[in-house]
């Protein structure tokens, strides 16, 4: 029987003639490419969503820097003077040292430095108020899917009745409940929304659950808290993180029109949506600017977030992935 | 000589993807006569796959075919409009699918899609496009034709999705029937069942067959014809005896070695060792090279396919009569 | 006195109910014909391995042959039965008797890409059950998994990697590693290589002889490839529907199947040596498990069925030394069932 000599009578032995090693062949990507660094990438493909990601950037920075750029301070009364009142956009104050770049409204207020100390509350109660409803929803969504059963059963049901009630109205009767103030507000809102996030991690958890690796875990005999937190919950958040972003331009809305309708926030922290009340009135006497500049700054925010959602919703999807 | 079914000559498909060019097919060529069986084989990565799906033209952006020539009775079909396309598939060519839900709307009824395939080809009554569906129901062995016309696939096993997948391809009495990995995820008793059915409507109707799989076995009983793919490019062609008797290329032997059956049992398998390597990162030369034990300085030039006899090897060292080892 | 097998699963079974919700509930108080949908996926099995052995587990779908894995892994709890670790039933352990048992029985599972978490580097997939457990300090994770990886045929320089970056081979191995990592005894291969390519597969198959030799491991290895578990294992149990068929050592079981249902499986086993073969099909579908044939369930496919066949379930005895098989023609006075044929036309 003649072996020949050049090919290995098993694939253990080293080749006769010298043959570089097989480096590890990696799929695709640089070195130390986390999970982030292929879904920025991914992000980063659409023009328009960079465009929305900056456009909410700049508008962030704008709100959290109102005090820094705004030539006045809207509420602090000694800047006023009433006498400037209703002035149309590129208007001079009446002691010539401002310029009103976007008008005043009926207050004397300066409606660029307003609508900066505006978007500050808007983001800020629309933000916080989506994190506290987040979390909320985390926690009833992840038990209502891990342990099943009646849990579920029962918290899907309080889900269910949630949202089938306008968002309006359960915040409208909250609102009328518990008064005024910042904290209403964000109460109400979270009331609102926390259902969809429960919703939206149920879904996703149990999908997850299902999945080998979770086996894998409960093989391994680690405790229950570890699988939830550790393994079960960083891989619900991507469809979470989608409805997260979506629903902070929701929560602004939503605000904004509780303003409008007076039920918001107080007159002493004038959100968008307060400015826009305000203004309407003096809309078709043509003094537009009240109402308008307002209205597109708010409508920028929203756009802009919910540009970057879609792109999120897309690179997020697991089946459109390569 | 009568003309081959299929001339593919030079194919090759590239993805322009964010990490580089991946050329999925790179210079694939080859024939298949009338009534023929040609085994497609390869692992993933292969190219196996995009050839079949080069064929019929359901290559999608990123990818495109950059370059070569696919003949379907002598038609080409690179030159053809969507709306000749539309003409085309289906009717001339088919494909059979490895998952059947890609040929099957979970929402239709069977006949109604089968109905829809042949008058979207034929100007015939509903009536006549309804025993036609029934007929290939009949052929591809599916007991109780009536019953399962008025179902829903979801009402269907796998095996016999998979058979109605196959009757809609069929229905039509196309020329080419490409088949990617259809068994593949099916118990082997149906398999079994599958084969011979594919085998009997392929002799009886003259219709070619392109196979393709990773599956050797399935090829030794099933092809008349094999070609053997690595990272896009085909490295062995040639009947199906003298291939898997007497194959040329390292890889093949590598691939036949490692079968269990070959194999003693309990002792460790004949491996290949190192892994496919990715396709944006090809070496220079010859794709196998890293992993062959027979490789010299000659391989880091690219081996063209030649002809040795009347079978076709893509290397530079193949592996001829008196290296052979004897089958264990 | 011969010692108690390593992991011994007696007359287990597991069902799966889909309870009716509250509407089905009434549409049947108000006479609809809607009953509880019961899977019997394993249906009263038997299942004994010692020490060092590889007991290969074989069937097609709807067998339970994954169920019954699960069952021995200690994933799902039976819905009759006992399961017995060293002579001991599990189940009457105190509480962390039982999670040593659960650690020394580990699962390798059949998609790599599912079986691994998307989100965690692998020095954390495949350390993090040794440091929670205690059984090696975090302080030296890193290297305890870089040896892990290294005995897998893994580059340990690729602990901070994410899954995603590896192919589906290096995630098995990986996969293995973390089975590894707990220093279990029992390993139970689900499918462990049905997803991976031909030549990727003889790679893993040959670090499970390996590590079988060199950790003294015992193997349940489940598959639906034939050709790999003759390879593989010193003993093979064949399933159908839930219920197990035949069992003998593997040369015994290839050489000289008994029961029908083995007859036929071998027969449609593709090869490589028959060209042009004319396949010669098995008839029928393999009935879904909701509504399995009563008596044997092989009978409808079997092509020597007997009257009896219908009306009572073959049970598994001993024809042979060694050798089970649950079949009625077994108590018939000619013996050995006549083994099919493959027609093999040149």
């Amino acid at each position: 029987m003649n072996l020949p000599t050049d090919v290995p009578a098993s694939g253990t032995e080293s080749p006769a003639i010298a043959v570089p090693a097989p480096s590890p062949t990696i799929a695709f990507g640089a070195p130390e490419e986390t999970p982030f660094h292929r879904i920025a990438a991914d992000f980063a493909a659409s023009r328009i969503a960079l465009f929305g990601l900056a456009l909410f950037a700049l508008i962030v920075l704008c709100a959290l820097f109102a005090p820094l750029i705004s030539p006045q301070n809207p509420y602090d009364l000694a800047q006023l003077d009433v006498l400037d009142s209703r002035l149309e956009p590129g208007a001079r104050s009446g002691d010539g040292k401002q310029v009103f770049w976007l008008g005043t409204d009926d207050q004397g207020r300066d409606m660029l430095s307003a609508i900066f100390y505006g978007l500050r509350i808007s983001i800020g109660v629309g933000v916080t108020a989506t994190l506290c409803a987040l979390t909320l929803g985390l926690t009833m969504g992840l038990t209502a899917a891990f342990f099943g059963g009646r849990v579920d059963g029962f918290v899907m049901r309080i889900v269910d009745i949630q949202l089938s009630f306008p968002a309006i109205l359960i915040a409208l009767i909250l609102l009328a409940l518990l008064g005024q103030g910042i904290d209403k507000i964000i109460i109400a809102l979270v009331a609102v929304q926390w259902a969809y996030y429960a919703r939206t991690v149920r879904g996703a958890a149990l999908v997850e659950r299902s999945k080998e690796y979770m086996e894998a875990a409960r093989c391994l005999a680690l405790p229950a808290s570890r699988i939830v937190f550790r393994h079960l919950l960083p891989n619900c958040l991507p469809p979470l993180i989608v409805v997260a972003t979506v629903q902070v331009a929701a929560a602004i809305a939503l605000e904004a029109t509780l303003s409008f309708l007076g039920l918001g926030l107080p007159i002493t922290e004038p959100s968008l949506g307060l400015l826009i009340s305000n203004g309407f009135t003096y809309m078709l006497s043509g003094k537009y600017w009240i109402s308008f500049f307002p209205g597109v700054a708010l409508l920028a925010t929203i756009v802009s977030i919910n540009l970057v959602g879609d792109q999120l919703r897309d690179v997020l999807n697991p089946r459109l992935q390569r | 000589m009568s003309e081959p079914t299929l001339k593919v000559a030079g194919l090759r498909t590239h993805f322009f993807t964010r990490h580089g060019v991946v050329k999925a097919v790179d210079g694939v060529s080859f024939t298949v006569e009338p009534g023929k069986i040609l085994g497609l084989v390869g692992e993933s990565g292969s190219g196996k796959t995009m050839t079949g799906f080069s064929i019929i033209g359901l290559v999608d952006p990123p990818g495109r075919i950059v370059e070569g020539e696919i003949r379907l009775k002598g038609r080409d079909l690179r030159a053809l409009a969507p709306a000749e396309w539309q003409a085309v598939r289906g009717d001339r060519i088919a494909m059979i699918f490895q998952d059947p839900m890609m040929t099957l709307n979970p929402v239709l009824r069977v006949d109604t899609q089968m109905i829809e395939a042949v008058r979207a080809h034929a100007a015939v009554s509903a009536e006549a496009a309804r025993e036609r569906a029934r007929e290939a129901l009949v052929r591809v062995g599916i007991p109780s034709p009536d019953e399962r016309l008025v179902a829903y696939p979801h009402q269907f096993s796998g095996g016999m999705r998979q058979r109605v997948a196959i009757a809609i391809a069929l229905i039509n009495k196309p020329d080419l029937v490409i088949a990617d990995e259809p068994t593949t995820a099916l118990d082997v008793t149906i398999q079994g069942q599958i084969l011979a059915e594919v085998q009997k409507l392929c002799r009886e109707s003259g219709t070619a067959l392109i196979w393709i799989t990773h599956d050797l076995a399935v090829i030794a009983g099933l092809a008349d014809e094999v070609c053997v793919m690595y990272a896009g490019k085909i490295v062995e062609r040639g009947t199906v005896n003298q291939v898997l008797d007497s194959p040329l290329h390292p890889y093949t032997r590598g691939l036949l070695d490692s079968v269990p059956s070959r194999n003693r049992p309990g002792a460790p398998l004949r491996q290949i060792p190192g892994m496919t390597p990715s396709l944006l990162r090809l070496p220079e030369g010859c794709a196998f090279r890293e992993r062959c034990a027979r490789a010299t300085e000659t391989c880091l030039s690219e081996p063209p396919l030649y002809p040795l006899g009347d079978r076709q090897v893509r290397c530079f060292h193949p592996i001829h009569a008196e290296d052979e080892e004897p089958v264990v | 006195m011969s010692e108690a097998p390593l992991l011994e699963l007696r007359g287990v079974s597991k069902r799966f109910v889909k309870t009716l919700d509250a509407a089905a509930k009434i549409a049947r108080r108000l006479g609809a014909n809607v009953r509880e949908e019961v899977v019997h996926a394993v249906d009263g099995v038997d299942l004994a391995v010692r020490k060092g052995e590889v007991v290969g587990l074989v069937g097609e779908s709807g067998c339970g042959k994954s169920t019954l894995g699960r069952l021995a892994a200690g994933l799902h709890p039976p819905s009759a039965g006992r399961r017995f670790w060293k002579g001991r039933e599990v189940d009457a352990l105190p509480p962390e008797e039982q999670r040593r048992v659960q650690l020394a029985i580990q699962m390798i599972f059949q998609d790599p890409y599912a079986s691994l978490n998307p989100r965690m580097r692998v020095v954390d997939i495949v350390g993090e059950a040794a440091v929670v457990h205690g059984l090696v300090a975090r302080e030296v994770q890193r290297d305890y998994v870089a040896e892990c990886l290294g005995r897998v045929g893994l580059d340990p320089s690729l602990l901070r990697r994410f899954p995603h970056q590896f192919s589906g081979g290096q995630r098995a191995r990986i996969g293995i590693a973390r089975a590894l990592a707990v220093r279990p005894e029992f390993l139970v291969c689900d499918e462990a290589v049905a997803a991976l390519d031909v030549s990727i597969q003889a790679q893993v198959l040959n670090l499970f002889i390996r590590l079988r030799e060199e950790l003294g491991l015992t193997y349940l290895f489940i598959s639906h490839d034939l050709g790999v578990v003759r390879h593989l294992s010193d003993r093979v149990v064949i399933m159908y529907l839930g219920r197990v068929v035949e069992t003998a050592p593997t040369a015994e079981i290839y050489a000289q199947p008994n029961h029908p249902y083995t007859q036929a499986l071998l027969a449609e086993i593709p090869r490589l040596d028959l060209r042009h073969k004319t396949f010669v099909a098995i008839r029928g579908e393999i009935p879904s498990p909701l509504a399995p044939p009563p008596g044997c369930h092989f009978h409808p496919r079997c092509p020597h069925a007997m009257p009896r066949c219908k009306i009572e379930r073959p049970v598994l005895r001993e024809i042979a030394p060694g050798r089970f098989s649950a079949c009625h023609l077994n108590d018939a006075p000619a013996g050995v069932a006549p083994s099919a044929q493959t027609e093999v036309t040149a």
